[in-house]
């Protein structure tokens, strides 16, 4: 408990960062910086986005497999690791 | 009896009892083939007498009587051939042939039977013999019919005239003369009915046409599922995932790739785009465009504003294109009347250029007006007389923000004539009083609005009020100078300076009367929640408006008491438009010793004036760098009482007018603080005179709260609060004298400088500092005001008045109000480097004064 908090620290500590938020396979999060509606919301879109990206990758070579998803916006980024039951979702203000 | 075809066949019936008699009987005597029984005569006879009528001979009684021969033939019919099972045979000749004729029939044919076996009979033809009649011909008489009367012959014809003649045949109707015809009409015999066995029908085959429809179970869709709020897991789920082995080593095999990825984004931003951003920080280039300010309107008005300069400017601040001005006489003009029915506020509306939306009629020139923030519709205004003036324009509120639908040609409405006679106000300290002119030519469509409230002249200026602004809403003051949160949420509250030295508080809601109103449109329920209606207390006797709280400023260190005339207020906290929330340390009182005075009761018949003693400080309200004034009563104070420096209040001080001042265009830059103790205290203020003359703006930098600019003169300056060596910029003197001056309200680092040939210098901290970054020629006379205006999010305005009466609205250019990026913190670091820079000049020139042995140098900061 107490790694999984100071890996959570330390990556809410890096410059630029706005929100972390860890979610289930469900896309139920588990852990979040944001509030409850915002988290959902993230956490609802980005799962079915993962999903999607996902088997896209591995429906082209099925050996293959998603390991980090990007999304760059005007206003920031979101970044997204997935794995096979949670998702580790980052927000981050990219450097002006 | 007659047999038939035979005359003598007689059939007869003999019954048993005579078949007895006469031995034949059937079966035993006489047989089928032995048919043949002679009766004697005799017998006959003699049955016929004895048995007379039921003998079976009496039908042929006659005929046995008749007999010729002696012995009758009674034939048995077997086969009934003549009808009955006996018949007799009443001739001789037909006796002997019956007897004979078979026998010899029968020996014939069998004769004949011997005789045809051997031969062949030779054919002969038939040879015609004599008809023998056989007694056939009497039965055929017997049977034909013949005759037996004569019938009688009639013979009918029409005479002989009619024959030949002329018919003539005629018509007629046979249904006219009943009975003429006769029909057969049909009916329905019902007992008779025919059964249709057949029926002769044509039929055709046609195709046959049929239309059908037919259902299908069509559902329409349906949500399965239905979800209303998302699912979430509960805290003590989230403990446990989060205390679970799996999140450890999803969470160690993850955060290395997020990391990468975070510092990637760190270290630069991949996807900036170099040549977007060139373009928002390079400025187009010289010469692209040399009018940064585009005309967009002007206003000028023959009827008021002739031989007119504009004092004041000032935008409507929530109608979209409203902008009002007040028209003073030309300082020029020496001889001044004491009615002004020409002193007015002209409204005028982007929409119509021509006609003025409103005019405000006041007692005396105005030189100053402010909308209230929080109710547009009050205005107050300064007047030459120094008497404060509101307007309650409430009920115009309407026509202003539909200026674009008026149409040209309303009736002129004057509302009244405000005729004022400000000697007349000796005996009472009343009001002016109204004179009710109603003026019923309407032609023009013009609005004159009086002024609903004015200040008792016995208790204001006596110098013209030259500046004016409102309280901001979330504080105000009460009469012993104590600040306290303004509950009521608006601005009630305003403070005037001018130029004999004083500075007045006032307050809005000493103008509504406690009981009856005069007016119909103040509201007294609304005292809380909105703007208290400013009343009519014109008609009223019993309203004074007299200040709440005055406070003097004297110049120290002068024996003769010079008071300075401040012309210009800027109050920190008007800059910021941020509510104080932190209520409790509004509250908090200052901890000022409220000291006896005869000013407790704010008797304002008495001419003493108070001092400032204290401020608000940053105890107060938390986060805000707020100036405020607490007033304290005290008698008799020659200086600014001052401890320490903190928050300071700029005044500009403007010499010209009183003779008495030494020093011109004096900047003060004094610190106002909470007063512990009591009486004398020296102030540590500093005055800088860096402005040859009047100084005529003092403002701050709507960016950052300590940056101000100061314009007077020949120049200007741009002082930061806490550095007390000079200003940090102070421009070169120029040709012409800077008039009027404002910052930009989008860009940190521009400001505009209009000078007195018409010209409007637009200065950009970040291109140049030396000179202004473009000037533009707005009119011929000298600019009195300048207003910049946000109306929309693309467009600014920027409004120009001179002294000639005409009011310019120039639209500013996008470059020039839309700031680059970085832009603040671009300038934030000029202004460091500038602070630092004249550090490093004060450190030397100190060195030198100290290596030089020289006294104490002036400090005016002339460096650029």
């Amino acid at each position: 408990m107490a790694e999984t908090e100071e890996t959570l620290k330390r990556i809410q500590a890096h410059k630029g960062v706005v929100a972390t938020m860890v979610v289930n396979a469900e896309g139920i999060p588990i852990r979040t910086t944001l509030d409850n509606s915002t988290t959902v919301h993230y956490a609802g879109l980005l799962h079915q986005l993962t999903m999607k990206a996902r088997s896209t990758v591995r429906d082209i070579d099925p050996q293959n497999d998603l390991t980090f998803l990007r999304i760059r916006s005007k206003k920031h980024e979101i970044m997204v690791a997935p794995d096979k039951e949670y998702l580790l979702i980052v927000i981050q203000n990219p450097s002006e | 009896m007659v047999g038939i075809g035979h005359p003598e066949i007689f059939p007869l019936v003999f019954t048993t009892r005579t078949q007895e008699i006469f031995n034949c009987r059937v079966d035993e005597d006489v047989t089928e083939e032995n048919c043949f029984k002679l009766i004697k005569k005799d017998d006959i006879i003699q049955d016929l007498k004895t048995r007379a009528a039921i003998s079976d001979f009496h039908p042929v009684k006659n005929i046995v009587l008749e007999y010729p021969g002696e012995e009758l033939l009674i034939v048995f019919d077997a086969n009934f051939q003549y009808g009955q099972n006996f018949y007799l045979v009443a001739s001789e000749e037909a006796k002997e042939n019956f007897l004979k004729p078979p026998e010899t029939a029968e020996k014939m044919d069998s004769e004949e039977e011997k005789e045809e076996t051997p031969e062949v009979c030779a054919y002969k033809p038939p040879v015609s013999k004599p008809w023998v009649s056989l007694g056939s011909e009497k039965e055929v008489e017997e049977e034909s019919v013949k005759e037996r009367v004569k019938k009688i012959k009639y013979m009918f014809s029409q005479g002989q005239r009619k024959f030949g003649a002329p018919i003539s045949f005629t018509d007629r109707n046979a249904s006219h003369v009943k009975d003429s015809y006769v029909e057969c009409t049909s009916y329905q015999d019902k007992t008779f009915s025919i059964k249709v066995l057949e029926k002769h029908v044509g039929v055709q085959m046609v195709p046959k046409v049929r239309e059908a429809g037919t259902q299908t179970q069509w559902t329409y869709p349906k949500n399965a599922t239905t979800q209303y709020f998302p699912r979430q897991l509960s805290n003590e789920e989230k403990e446990e995932i989060l205390s679970s082995e799996k999140l450890k080593q999803f969470l160690t095999s993850v955060c290395l790739r997020m990391e990468i990825a975070l510092q990637q984004n760190e270290i630069m931003n991949a996807f900036s785009d170099d040549w977007k951003a060139l373009e928002d920080d390079m400025s187009s280039p010289d010469g692209k465009s040399d009018i940064c300010l585009k005309t967009y309107q002007t206003f000028t008005d023959l009827h008021y504003l002739k031989d007119k300069s504009i004092s004041c400017i000032c935008w409507h601040p929530t109608i979209y294109g409203i902008i009002a001005e007040s028209a003073t006489k030309q300082p020029s003009k020496e001889e001044r009347t004491k009615l002004q029915h020409d002193s007015v506020i002209i409204f005028w509306s982007f929409f119509d250029p021509i006609h003025p939306q409103l005019i405000l009629e006041c007692l005396d020139d105005i030189y100053c007006f402010q909308f209230s923030p929080s109710d547009p519709n009050v205005i107050a205004g300064g007047c030459f007389s120094g008497q404060v003036v509101l307007w309650d324009i409430s009920q115009y509120e309407e026509k202003l923000q539909n200026a674009k639908s008026v149409a040209v040609g309303m009736k002129k409405t004057v509302v009244n004539m405000n005729n004022v006679s400000v000697l007349s106000l000796l005996e009472n300290d009343d009001m002016s009083e109204l004179l009710f002119t109603e003026d019923d030519e309407s032609d023009k469509g013009q609005i004159l609005v009086r002024h609903c409230t004015s200040s008792s002249i016995h208790h204001s200026h006596e110098k013209r009020i030259t500046d004016i602004h409102w309280l901001p809403d979330y504080f105000e003051v009460n009469r012993m100078g104590e600040t306290f949160e303004n509950r009521a949420g608006i601005c009630v509250q305003l403070v005037t300076c001018s130029p004999d030295s004083l500075i007045l508080f006032w307050d809005i809601r000493d103008t509504k009367l406690p009981t009856k109103h005069s007016s119909e449109k103040v509201k007294e329920e609304n005292s809380f929640n909105m703007l208290p209606e400013v009343s009519d207390t014109s008609n009223d006797p019993d309203l004074i408006w007299k200040p709440l709280m005055k406070l003097s400023l004297c110049d120290s260190g002068e024996e003769n008491n010079v008071k300075c005339s401040p012309t210009k207020i800027s109050l920190q906290e008007q800059h910021y438009h941020y509510k104080i929330t932190d209520k409790e340390q509004s509250l908090h009182k200052s901890q000022v010793h409220i000291k006896e005075s005869p000013y407790a009761q704010m008797s304002i018949s008495s001419k003493k004036t108070m001092n400032v003693l204290e401020n608000i400080s940053n105890n107060f309200f938390v986060g805000t760098e707020l100036l405020f004034l607490i007033l304290l009563p005290f008698p008799q104070i020659l200086g600014y009482p001052v401890l320490q420096e903190r928050l300071p209040m700029y005044i500009r001080i403007r010499e010209a007018v009183l003779a008495i001042k030494k020093k011109d265009g004096e900047i003060i830059y004094s610190d106002w603080e909470m007063k512990t103790s009591s009486n004398e205290e020296k102030i540590a203020s500093n005055k800088y005179t860096i402005h040859k003359e009047a100084v005529n703006t003092v403002q701050r930098s709507p960016f950052f709260k300590d940056i101000i600019l100061s314009v007077g003169g020949w120049n200007f300056a741009i002082w930061k609060e806490g550095v007390t060596n000079g200003p940090i910029l102070q421009s070169n003197c120029t040709v012409q004298r800077y008039t009027a001056g404002h910052w930009s309200l989008t860009r940190p680092g521009v400001f505009y400088i209009a000078t007195d040939d018409g010209n409007i210098d637009i200065w950009d901290l970040l291109k140049e500092t030396h000179k202004p970054s473009h000037s533009q020629n707005i009119s011929k006379s000298a600019i009195t005001c300048i207003s910049p205006r946000v109306a929309s999010p693309k467009q600014q305005f920027l409004a120009v008045s001179d002294d000639s009466g005409v009011l310019h609205v120039l639209e500013i250019r996008r470059t020039l109000s839309h700031p680059s990026s970085n832009e603040q913190a671009n300038i934030l670091n000029y202004f460091e480097k500038r602070v630092q820079c004249l550090k490093n000049l004060k450190k030397d020139q100190e060195f030198e004064i100290r290596e030089n042995g020289n006294g104490a140098g002036d400090t005016d900061g002339t460096n650029n």
